[in-house]
């Protein structure tokens, strides 16, 4: 059972949104990993997508920001590594929302691994739906990404790479 | 030396290579050859500053001494650099710097796994972390390795010319510092061989055999190169101490 304050940290954090990919929050991508109250002290827990990833100070920032502007106080946001970050954290609707955004959502392991090893027809393009896609690179607009393009509707566009 | 001495030299060994090789890559940053492979590059330098960071943040832990990830990469002279000689060889054409890629990749992704179950929590979550990233770094060096050493005549003169020529900074990772022993592993120059011999025939080119070695980067002694690598690496916090955006 979620304590009151524990419901409502996460209804304020699922308003908090992705800097890089604004339609989807960081509780649907995944970052924040967990919730707790611990005797009226919120401890929440956020873990990085990439190592590198430019938007972890932002997500911990916007974290922070929001916690502070709804009042959940006293509480304290830590950075953990483990368990890693997988894509199979995604939520369902986070998902969906990647592919009305355009992104092309991580396919399984063994079909993400196919499609970016060059093999065709793997990923569904998400503006036109066709399955007629191929890699351009292995590596897009940010690190979680690869970069496609679909031969049907000569569009090209970002695939969500599996990361498990 | 103490156990967490040692422990702390392996994550500034460890974090000094991701760093060295992250600075690299990241100076083809608006020169790759096409668009996608400077994107590549450049992903592939963010993984490693990254991951740098996470190795400093544990060496800072070690030292208990106030110090923060930036101090390690900002704060150090040549001599106090740990990493492996070849994450600071110069770029080179574009063939060099995907043999210097490929040889580290696939290093680095033998080690990763091994430290993936370490009996140091920490060092066992960074490489948990980090294994799934070199995972593609891995499967796109060794790609362009093939691409190029069966492509072209001009294109496998290049690769065989840097495959040869970076060969003599590889033996170093497999010979242990001090600090190293019984922390890192030991044994696994056999299965580097082996999966490096691999690419290697699948893209049409001559495996080295040469067995002389460069070594010294783990203790301190560089090349030229670093020097200048760190000039420019530490200039801007060296010049405006604390500055921020």
């Amino acid at each position: 059972m979620l304590t009151a304050l524990e419901q409502n940290a996460w209804e304020v954090l699922n308003l908090v949104e992705d800097p890089e990919i604004p339609v989807i929050s960081v509780v649907e991508l995944g970052i924040v990993r967990s919730v707790i109250d611990d005797n009226g002290t919120l401890k929440v827990n956020i873990t990085p997508t990439y190592s590198g990833c430019p938007a972890t100070q932002v997500i911990e920032d916007s974290v922070i920001e929001a916690l502070n502007k709804a009042q959940l106080l006293p509480f304290e946001v830590k950075t953990v590594l483990s368990p890693s970050w997988s894509t199979d954290m995604i939520s369902e609707s986070g998902r969906q929302k990647l592919k009305e955004y355009g992104i092309a959502p991580p396919a399984d392991h063994s079909v993400d691994k196919m499609a970016l090893m060059g093999e065709e027809r793997q990923i569904k393009c998400p503006n036109c739906g066709s399955m007629d896609t191929q890699m351009v690179s292995q590596f897009g607009s940010t690190p979680c990404k690869a970069h496609f393009k679909c031969k049907d509707c000569l569009e090209p566009f970002d695939y969500f790479k599996c990361l498990k | 030396m103490s156990d967490s001495k040692n422990l702390m030299d392996v994550a500034l060994h460890l974090g000094d290579n991701a760093l060295i090789l992250g600075h690299r890559l990241s100076e083809w940053c608006g020169h790759g050859p096409v668009l996608e492979q400077d994107i590549a590059m450049t992903n592939i330098a963010l993984d490693l500053i990254g991951q740098a960071k996470m190795y400093f943040d544990l060496a800072a832990e070690l030292e208990g001494a106030g110090n923060d990830h930036d101090h390690f990469a900002y704060k150090r002279d040549v001599l106090d650099f740990k990493n492996l000689l070849i994450t600071e060889t110069p770029n080179g054409d574009y063939a060099d710097t995907i043999a210097r890629q490929f040889y580290f990749d696939q290093w680095h992704y033998l080690l990763l796994q091994e430290l993936a179950n370490h009996e140091n929590e920490r060092l066992r979550e960074i490489a948990q972390k980090s294994l799934k990233e070199v995972t593609y770094h891995q499967r796109w060096s060794s790609e362009w390795v093939v691409r190029l050493g069966d492509g072209t005549n001009e294109s496998k003169e290049k690769m065989q010319h840097a495959i040869d020529d970076i060969w003599y900074y590889t033996g170093e990772a497999f010979m242990p510092a001090d600090f190293e022993k019984g922390i890192l592993p030991d044994n696994l120059k056999e299965q580097w061989m082996s999966n490096v011999k691999a690419v290697l025939d699948e893209a049409t080119l001559t495996m080295p055999s040469d067995e002389w070695m460069q070594e010294g980067g783990k203790t301190g002694s560089h090349t030229e190169h670093l020097g200048y690598i760190l000039a420019e690496m530490q200039f801007l916090p060296r010049a405006y101490p604390d500055a921020t955006w």
